[in-house]
This record gives structure tokens, C-alpha cells and sequence, in this order.
């Protein structure tokens, strides 16, 4: 076998090392580009009809569950459109209100997982109700508490409505 | 600090990871024409059963990744693959110089091995449905470390290799028990910590900054440096050691993030070195020969360290060719000292570029562990990408002369079956924490959430930056 063959042979592969390498950097690309992180900014507003202002809050949504609500709605001119964990393990996480709403919970497969012994798996959601956005337990153990009062069934929440989960406190947000 | 992170809706990749594979495989095959060109002046007559059969595996392990975790990350399997391939085709070359060929070579036996850890690989992908049920077994986890880790000192199975008391012999078998009681021990340890992290980062008095845990919650971690010493003393496995202490002492630090946790394990390892260095002879021999290996005394008793040295030296930036170099001058020139057998026939263009795989393989594993959402999976794959880090360090940082040589092997490369089936085998677990990181959110799978009415999120995903 001719010296530059072999020659040929030897720097090729080394040169189809770096081939692999950067092939395989060009995949990963996606991982820096692909996520955006915004700090402090919620940055997209749902496209979801805003509440008119001035309503009342004696008027409740007309949710199902809503007369259960133990605490009225205050009134707010806009609905909220994220969600900020401000006390315990994941305290300063936010998250925005997406159309399918938020699942809370211990179970990975939560939007919000929390990592509390205090929450079940599936401990509480957040939906989009027909006139606002609404609360839901979902059979917890140690119960949600929205502003210092267990929730029972479904109640409607707004901009600074407080919830507490275990150990976590979250906020709603505008 | 708040954050959020919206992810783009994940692709899966695979067949990305099926192009790369493929191309891993090619240029393997291209480093084995290479070899036997040089060395014989021939094509290998196996080139197309073994390239086949090497190809046909790892296509195989992909359709199990399709097939069960089709999220998985697609640049690990053939990161993995190349690096596997280069370890056997070097190992084959020192065969080549010593005359060993066929089936009594070590590159059969090493292709064995391979074979049989990818199937293992494929079946813990199989078996291990969700990394979660891992966390159930975190006791039985560390009872199988420990045992593993000690089975070598039992009286009859136990031998002595070397000074090292690390194998264990059953009859024509033989094994490194230390390489899988790793794995068990990072299961053992994501287990533990994400348990009682709470303890162990919020109890303290504040000393000139710090925060320092109280003295009932040391326990842990000077359990796991006796356990290191114990290694150390009664198996002489520097290497051994010196990864369990250092992958408990990083887990810890992350699970907690407490920089005390870090000088205080710092504070222990030096301690413990010391000790070490006072009392073992053959760490005192480490050192002289890490610190001039090129000494009369130093080339008396072993010239292994210098004639590596030597060996990528001789390679330069180009290298002299596979097949065209003498790496089988060194002692042990296809196990603890292949990173400089490569060295010297790849040239520092060849081993940078494997090194960057390395680099690649852990940064996919430190990925999987930010996007991974439950805490017991981020500190799994954080520790099992940390261990493989560490031990890349340890390994070619000791050939190199950074630090001392402590005997470890070099992940995927190396010769040695258990520690090629313990490396699949983590790969394999980091492709099942991936491919969970990476799932995007259940969002019309109903089957998953059968008992809400509407499908729950979304296109967000808050990834916790703990």
C-alpha cells in the first residue's frame, strides 16, 4: 500500500472525527435556540376575552361550583395571565396561564410540579372558566387553601388571589 | 431569581440519531481498514461481518429507542458507539503487535463484551418503563453497592490483580464488581438526597459566610468517606475511591447548594490523602512518579507514566497513523492507558476530538437532568453524567500528568467487560431520564389523564433551576 494512501487514509479519519463532532453539535443547536427565557416578563397575553371593568363582584362567574366560593372575586380590570410561587421550594418559579390551563401537583406529569410532601400528586388545577379563570381541588389530602380558607369544589380566583399548597404559596398574577 | 422557560415543542430526532450512527459506524470502519493497512499491508478479511454485525447492534438498540423511548436523546447512542468502536479497534491493534489474532484475542473478547452490554443496555430500556420506580429502591440500592463494592474482599471469589483487590473469579469468569455497584450507588444517593435535602441545606449556624450543617447531619457524608477509606485501604483502589467520594461530595453540593458541603469534603479528601500518603507505600510511589516520572528512581521502578508520555509526544498534533505507531510499549497500552495509545496514532487532533465526545456525552446528561421535572431524576442523571465526567478526569488526568495515576478505566474505551457493561448500562439509564425530559406535556394524550375533563398543558414547562 502506497505511503500516501495510507497518508490519505490517516488524515481523512481525523477529519471525519471532526465531521462527527460538529454533526453532532449542529443537533444540539436546538437546545440554545429552541427555549426562550424571558425574566420578569410575561411576555404573551393570552388571547382571551378580557372581563369588562366595573363588574361586580357580588356577580360572580357563572361557574358551576361558584356560590361555593368562599372568598369573593376582587374586582380586577384585567384577568390574570401567570402564576408566581412566592413562598417554599420553587419560590420565584413563574409560570403563565396557558389556554389548557395549569395542573399542580407532585406528579411529574404537572405543568407545576412541586416538590413538597405536603401536596399530593394531583393536588389542584387552574382552568379557564367561561367568565374568568377558576380553581379546582382535585381531591388533595391536606386540602388548597385560597386566601387562608380551604377551597371546596371550584372557585373563581383573580389577580392577587393567594393559594397555598402544602408548603408552597402561589399568586395570581395580571 | 424568576424564570421562565418556554420550550419549543420537542422533536424526537431519531432519525438524526440513525444518520449519526451510521456515520459512527463508518468511520470505525474506516479507523480498522486503517490499522490492518498499516500493520499487515491488508483489508480486514471480517470487515464486512464484524462492521455488519457491529452495525446491526446498535441499529437494533436505536429500534428499541424508537420503539420504547422515542423521545430519548439522539446524540448519546452514537457518541457512545464511536467511542466504544475506537476502543476496540485500538485494543485489536495492540493485538496486532503482540501477535494475537482470531478468537483468543482481546478484541473478540472486548467484542463480545460489547455485544452482550448492548443487549443489557436494551433491556434495562425495556425494563425500567420510568426512571421513578428507581427511587422505591434506594435502600436496596445502597445494600447492593456496598455488597458489590465489597464482594472483592470475600475470601475465595475475591483476587488480588496487580495489588488491587478489586476482582472477583468464578470460575473461568472473572469481574469488576466496583463498576456496577456505582451505578446502584448514584441510584442510592438521588434516593437519598432528594429525601432529605430539606436537613441537610437548611439546618446551620453561619460560620464566616457559610452556612454549616450541624453535627448529627455529617453523618452521611462520613459514612461515605469511611466506605472510600475502607476501598482505599482494604482493596488498594485509589481510583475506586477517590470517584465514590467525589460523586457523593458533588451530588451533595447540587441536591443542597451549599458550598460548605463542598469545603467540608474538601477538608475530609485532603485529610484523607494525607493519610493515605503517609501510610500506603504505593501512593507514595504515585506521587514520585506523578511528580518526575522521568527521574532514575522514578524509570527504576516503573517507566509506564514516562514511556506514555513519550508515546503522545511522538504523536504530535497529526499522529502517526493508526497502525503505524508503538503504543504497545507501554504497560497495559489497551486498558488504563489507551487515552495515550490513541494519542500517539491520532495526534492531539484525534484525541481532542474524542474528548469533545466525552464533553458532548455529559453535557447530554446534565442537560437531561435541568429538563427532567422531578427532583430524584435530576440528581440521577446529574450523578450518573457526573460520574462518567469524573472519571474521564481522573483517568486522563492521571496519563497526562495532571494528577497522580490512579488505576480507573477510560468509559466505553477501555478493556474490560464490566466496565463496558456498567457504562452501556448507565447510557441507558440517562436515555430513559431524557426521554422523559424531553416528552412534551401530555397535552391530547388522554389516556394518560383519564379522570380530567379537559386535557391539562400546554405548550409551557417550568424547568426548575435548582
Amino acid at each position: 500500500m502506497s505511503e500516501l494512501t495510507l497518508t490519505l487514509i490517516r488524515l481523512g479519519l481525523l477529519l471525519l472525527l471532526w465531521v462527527f463532532v460538529f454533526s453532532v453539535t449542529t443537533v444540539l443547536r436546538s437546545d440554545l435556540y429552541g427555549t426562550q427565557i424571558s425574566r420578569r416578563v410575561l411576555s404573551k397575553r393570552q388571547p382571551e376575552p378580557r372581563r369588562s371593568p366595573g363588574r361586580q363582584p357580588a356577580q360572580p362567574p357563572a361557574a358551576k361550583d361558584a356560590a361555593e366560593a368562599p372568598r369573593p372575586v376582587r374586582p380586577g380590570p384585567r384577568l390574570p395571565t401567570g402564576l408566581v410561587v412566592t413562598e417554599g421550594q420553587l419560590a420565584g418559579t413563574s409560570l403563565p396561564l396557558g389556554r389548557g390551563g395549569v395542573l399542580i401537583g407532585r406528579s411529574p406529569e404537572c405543568t407545576l410540579v412541586l416538590d413538597d410532601e405536603f401536596s399530593s400528586g394531583r393536588h389542584a388545577r387552574i382552568f379557564p372558566g367561561p367568565d374568568g379563570w377558576l380553581v379546582e381541588d382535585l381531591g388533595s389530602r391536606n386540602g388548597t387553601f385560597l386566601g387562608g380558607q380551604k377551597l371546596v369544589g371550584t372557585a373563581p380566583v383573580a389577580i392577587g388571589s393567594v393559594l397555598r399548597i402544602g408548603r408552597t404559596t402561589l399568586e395570581l398574577r395580571g | 431569581m424568576t424564570t421562565t422557560v418556554r420550550t419549543v415543542i420537542p422533536k424526537t430526532r431519531r432519525n438524526v440519531e440513525l444518520v449519526l450512527l451510521i456515520l459512527a459506524v463508518g468511520i470505525v470502519l474506516l479507523a480498522w481498514v486503517s490499522v490492518d493497512l498499516g500493520v499487515r499491508e491488508t483489508v480486514p478479511a471480517q470487515l464486512l461481518t464484524v462492521g455488519g454485525g457491529l452495525l446491526g447492534l446498535t441499529v437494533a438498540f436505536h429500534l428499541v429507542l424508537r420503539w420504547k423511548a422515542s423521545y430519548a436523546d439522539p446524540v448519546m447512542l452514537p457518541i457512545a458507539t464511536l467511542l466504544n468502536g475506537f476502543g476496540l479497534v485500538m485494543i485489536h491493534r495492540i493485538d496486532l503487535s503482540q501477535g494475537h489474532t482470531g478468537l483468543n484475542s482481546d478484541a473478540a473478547r472486548q467484542l463480545v463484551w460489547t455485544a452482550l452490554s448492548v443487549v443489557v443496555a436494551a433491556v434495562v430500556i425495556l425494563v425500567v418503563k420510568d426512571h421513578r420506580i428507581l427511587r422505591r429502591k434506594t435502600f436496596t440500592a445502597m445494600a447492593a453497592g456496598l455488597v458489590l463494592l465489597l464482594l472483592p474482599l470475600l475470601p475465595v471469589i475475591g483476587t488480588t490483580v496487580l495489588g488491587s483487590r478489586i476482582w472477583i473469579r468464578l470460575g473461568p469468569l472473572s469481574f469488576q464488581p466496583g463498576e456496577i455497584a456505582k451505578l446502584a450507588l448514584t441510584i442510592f444517593f438521588a434516593g437519598y438526597l432528594v429525601q432529605s435535602r430539606d436537613v441537610l441545606s437548611l439546618a446551620g449556624r453561619k460560620v464566616l459566610g457559610f452556612t454549616f450543617p450541624r453535627g448529627r447531619d455529617l453523618g452521611p457524608i462520613l459514612i461515605a468517606w469511611l466506605v472510600s477509606i475502607a476501598v482505599l485501604v482494604f482493596e488498594k483502589d485509589l481510583g475506586s475511591s477517590l470517584l465514590f467520594f467525589g460523586l457523593f461530595v458533588g451530588m451533595l453540593y447540587v441536591a443542597t447548594e451549599r458550598v460548605s458541603w463542598i469545603a467540608i469534603g474538601l477538608v475530609l479528601f485532603a485529610g484523607g490523602s494525607y493519610l493515605a500518603y503517609r501510610l500506603f507505600g504505593h501512593v507514595q510511589q504515585r506521587v514520585q512518579f506523578w511528580i518526575d516520572p522521568f527521574s532514575a528512581e522514578s524509570l527504576r521502578q516503573s517507566d509506564q507514566l514516562a514511556k506514555g508520555l513519550m508515546g503522545m509526544a511522538a504523536g504530535g498534533l497529526f499522529g502517526t497513523g493508526l497502525g503505524q505507531g508503538r503504543p504497545w510499549l507501554v504497560a497495559f497500552a489497551d486498558s488504563d492507558f489507551i487515552f495515550p495509545s490513541l494519542g500517539e496514532e491520532l495526534g492531539l487532533f484525534g484525541v481532542f476530538a474524542l474528548l469533545a465526545l466525552y464533553a458532548l456525552f455529559v453535557e447530554r446528561g446534565l442537560r437531561t437532568a435541568l429538563g427532567v421535572r422531578d427532583g430524584f431524576g435530576k440528581l440521577l442523571a446529574l450523578g450518573l453524567s457526573f460520574s462518567v465526567a469524573l472519571q474521564v478526569f481522573v483517568v486522563i488526568g492521571g496519563v497526562t500528568r495532571v494528577i497522580p495515576l490512579t488505576g480507573l478505566t477510560t468509559p466505553f474505551m477501555s478493556l474490560g467487560g464490566s466496565a463496558l457493561l456498567a457504562n452501556w448500562t448507565l447510557m441507558a439509564l440517562l436515555l430513559r431520564i431524557s426521554d422523559q425530559a424531553r416528552r412534551p406535556l401530555p397535552e391530547e394524550d388522554d389516556a394518560r389523564t383519564p379522570d380530567l375533563p379537559e386535557a391539562i398543558a400546554t405548550d409551557t414547562e417550568v424547568v426548575v433551576l435548582r
